[in-house]
């Protein structure tokens, strides 16, 4: 920031020596920060580096031990997200703030004034959501909607209360590029109207594109301050992690062996009325091979995920089948015994046990699979805790987790850092079928630098791998072959060189040519079935 | 005969109707309070005491009303500011309110009551069969009704409902949005209290004037049952208030006529009904979604 001075001067909000404890932690240590009116700023940084925090403090659901927050010229402390609202603050949550059980219009009427009635609100909200191009049904349960659509709610709210400063966390994680670029042309309205935005993303394409300046966190200060569009994504990830982010390599031509993992026309059925049933789905991955699935959010992502890992087996056998074993009808231990290895993608509650120690949530992963060395007794199973926790020790290093402590809460372990020990769970067994849904949701750039690395490596020493991901860059990252699933319908695949990103848009948006005029993704396709 | 029968279904189904529709805005705010029981039977000993002395059992009603709200401000002191369990918390309160009301009501036992009396429409009493079921009822039989009406409308169409409803959803995201998560569930459990007091009031003021010790027998439990029946929808308490007051006043008249089942299959009814209504809703999920209040029971901490 080396005209400090003059900018804060005009500046709609400026912070100075903001500091937040959480017992002796320093989670925001002295952070200066100034938004102009009228500019797009992103707020960069590594998971844990301090930008929840600092945005909570913002928006007043935390409160500062220390420093000035000066909103329009005045010193304020915000004590409550209604105060920070009442000054003109609005804020769309990475972690959506939304309740299931009301409707949209509900959910909107709960942050407005409360002497507007429903009915307005609802149609205001349409038309407002109409307007910037984010459609949306007031009237619908937020529990039937996608979480594209659920962040809609959330922008749509944050702007009906008219904010001169809108806070987005991670906003285009869970959008199609298409609805992203639309999303950006709100911003640049917003920004025409004279509004500012504070706009939190990893993303570093994104934010050379659209911000007009950026605040580097890192270890809760301040580590830089400039305009993104002098610098390079590298020197960008550099500020933000404190060293070079390492680039993914891959051989170019992967050596191809035998199908490891095969899908024939599976088909199933929608367990909940939310649920997106899968119509014939067919895929082949063979050992080298990473087959990365895209898709917009609420396409059948889970769904396929849950057939092929076993979560919930299928009633035709023959439909899945690992290492030439029809599996359709085992469940996940008995697929793990062949060899397979599996990443839900929600990191709590479903690939760890938040209050359980890493340790506890290795031996439960892998009590079946690794039963020789974790259990000893016979069917006593008793539990040897030194090997389990020297096998976690192992992954922590391998995968180079940070954490406080020995064999800490999977609770306390930043998204990037437990999902880094989650997939190193899977690694460390070397699995020949890996596959793995949103790997890298919500990780800083150096953990989902060193995640995609890691997928790498496992195909290129011989496994099959499927990375199931709604994110682009990752997917051209990472993958051989590229299919893309929608609406429960998966693509043929095609290599990942002969794809262009609105070819993949197109087939997202569920539309599939007819005309295959590429020679070689027919070639593909026809050698996929 | 058939109005005779019908009109001791209404007297001993509206204390649960009472109870289960306070105990419902408190669960739809998330906050689980089995204390029903206690707080019900210290409404009565409340009830009975005031009415007692001063003579006037309206006195006593909104005694018993007091009684119950003070009382679940233990429970909400406990479980809100301390964050202890609710579900321990619930059953210490049943404890102690029913030691605590039979300590409480030692010399009124044996004393005649003071009875409410009916509120009698002029005209519309003397219509046939209708009349003396309809409009020949004590307060507590239209103040049964007026809250269902009442409740209904203030969760569904009010503002401060939507409220509890999304803190009942998620006291995360309300506090996030700078509801006052502690102070509406406060309000919750008072009014779930203030409830339960007047289903005790009616219990020794109309039911049966008197003060016998444990005379809730159970009723708290049955109004807890009829919450989760109801899937905390207002107009269902009121249909499954009055099946499962039926079914305990059948129980007594099969026994009368010598009918042959066993009173402990009839007791146990209402709760194996709810179990089974528990099957039926949670099969469907998206009902459950919506109407089950998601936090129910979960202790809640800004984190500050």
């Amino acid at each position: 920031m080396t005209d400090a001075r003059s900018v804060e001067a005009g500046s709609l909000l400026s912070v100075r020596g903001l500091t937040k404890y959480f017992g002796s932690f320093a989670a925001c240590n002295g952070i200066d920060l100034s938004i102009a009116p009228g500019e797009i700023h992103a707020l960069l940084g590594e998971n844990g580096a301090g930008k929840s925090t600092l945005v909570k403090m913002l928006f007043g659901v935390l409160q500062p031990n220390a420093g000035d927050i000066v909103w329009g010229g005045s010193s304020v402390s915000i004590g409550s997200p209604g105060e920070a609202r009442a000054l003109g603050i609005g804020m769309v949550f990475q972690h959506f703030s939304l309740f299931e059980a009301l409707t949209v219009a509900e959910n909107i009427a709960l942050s407005l004034d409360p002497r507007i009635p429903l009915a307005k609100i609802a149609e205001e909200a349409a038309s407002l959501s109409k307007a910037y191009g984010l459609p949306l049904d007031p009237n619908s349960h937020v529990a039937d909607l996608s979480v594209g659509e659920r962040q809609r709610i959330e922008i749509v709210r944050a702007l009906l209360q008219n904010p001169k400063l809108i806070i987005l966390d991670e906003p285009t994680s869970v959008l199609t590029p298409q609805e992203a670029d639309r999303l950006f042309e709100t911003l640049f309205k917003l920004k025409a109207e004279g509004r500012s935005v504070l706009y939190i993303s990893h993303r570093l394409e994104e934010v050379q594109r659209i911000c007009d300046r950026a605040t580097v966190l890192r270890h809760g200060k301040v580590t830089g301050a400039c305009d993104p569009k002098q610098e390079t994504p590298a020197s960008l990830a550099r500020m933000m992690v404190g060293a070079d982010v390492a680039a993914v390599h891959r051989e170019e031509a992967p050596q191809l062996g035998d199908v490891l993992i095969e899908a024939k026309g599976l088909s199933v059925a929608a367990r909940t009325p939310f649920a997106v049933a899968l119509k014939n789905v067919s895929l082949t991955v063979r050992s080298g091979e990473v087959l990365a699935i895209a898709g917009v959010a609420g396409n059948g992502q889970g769904e396929l995920f849950d057939a092929l890992s076993g979560e919930y087996p299928v009633a035709d056998d023959a439909s899945v089948s690992i290492r030439g074993q029809a599996v359709g009808r085992t469940g996940i231990n008995g697929r793990r015994l062949l060899g397979a290895g599996f990443v839900p993608e929600e990191r709590h509650g479903h690939a760890a046990v938040s209050d359980m120690s890493l340790s506890d949530n290795l031996l439960l992963s892998r009590s079946r699979s690794d039963r020789k060395s974790f259990l000893s007794g016979g069917l006593l199973s008793v539990i040897r805790h030194d090997a389990i926790r020297e096998t976690a020790r192992r992954i922590c290093g391998e995968m180079d987790v940070r954490k406080s402590g020995d064999d800490p809460n999977a609770a306390s372990l930043s998204g990037g850092n437990l999902q880094k020990f989650i997939i190193g769970r899977e690694l460390d067994r070397k699995p020949s079928v890996l596959i793995v849904n949103q790997p890298t949701w919500g990780v800083d750039a150096g953990a989902a630098s060193r995640i995609r690395q890691a997928l790498i490596d496992l195909a290129r020493a011989g496994s099959a791998v499927i990375v199931i991901s709604q994110d682009l860059d990752e997917i051209f990252e990472v993958a051989t072959n590229i299919a893309v699933i929608s609406e429960g319908k998966l693509s043929p695949s095609y290599p990942a060189g002969e794809l262009s990103l609105e070819r993949i848009g197109l087939l997202m948006g569920g539309i599939h040519d007819s005309t295959r005029h590429d020679q070689s993704a027919q070639a593909e396709a026809a050698l996929a079935h | 005969m058939l109005e005779a029968i019908l009109l001791t279904i209404i007297t001993a189904s509206t204390p649960l109707v009472i109870a289960a529709a306070g105990e419902l805005v408190t669960e739809r705010a998330g906050v689980l309070n089995l204390g029903v029981e206690g707080m019900m039977i210290m409404g009565a000993v409340c009830a009975f005491g005031a009415a007692h002395v001063t003579g006037y059992p309206v006195v006593g009603l909104v005694a018993g009303i007091l009684g119950g709200a003070l009382f679940s401000l233990l429970f909400g002191f406990l479980t809100l500011t301390l964050v202890a369990n609710q579900v321990a918390t619930g059953l210490a309160l049943t404890l102690l309110g029913l030691g605590l009301s039979g300590q409480i009501g030692e010399s009124f036992v044996g004393i005649p009551g003071v009875k409410l009396q009916p509120i009698v429409f002029p005209l519309l009493s003397d219509i046939p069969f209708v009349g003396p079921l309809l409009f020949r009822q004590d307060l507590t039989f239209y103040l049964s009704i007026a809250l269902i009406i009442g409740v209904h409308w203030f969760l569904f169409k009010s503002r401060t409902g939507l409220k509890i409803r999304a803190i009942g959803d998620s006291h995360g995201s309300a506090h996030a949005l700078g509801i006052n998560v502690i102070r509406t569930r406060y309000l919750a459990v008072m009014f779930g209290g203030a409830c339960a007091g007047l289903a005790g009031a009616q219990l020794s003021l109309v039911y049966t004037p008197q003060w016998v010790e444990n005379m809730s027998a159970g009723r708290g439990w049955i109004a807890l049952a009829l919450v989760v029946f109801a899937s905390w929808r207002p107009a269902r308490v009121l249909a499954g208030g009055y099946i499962f007051g039926a079914v305990g006043i059948l129980q007594l008249h099969a026994q009368a006529f010598g009918i042959g089942v066993p009173s402990q299959f009839l007791s146990m009814l209402p709760y194996a009904v709810t179990i089974v209504v528990l099957i039926i809703i949670s099969h469907n999920r998206r009902t459950t979604l919506i109407n089950t209040p998601a936090c129910l029971g979960k202790p809640f901490v800004p984190d500050r």
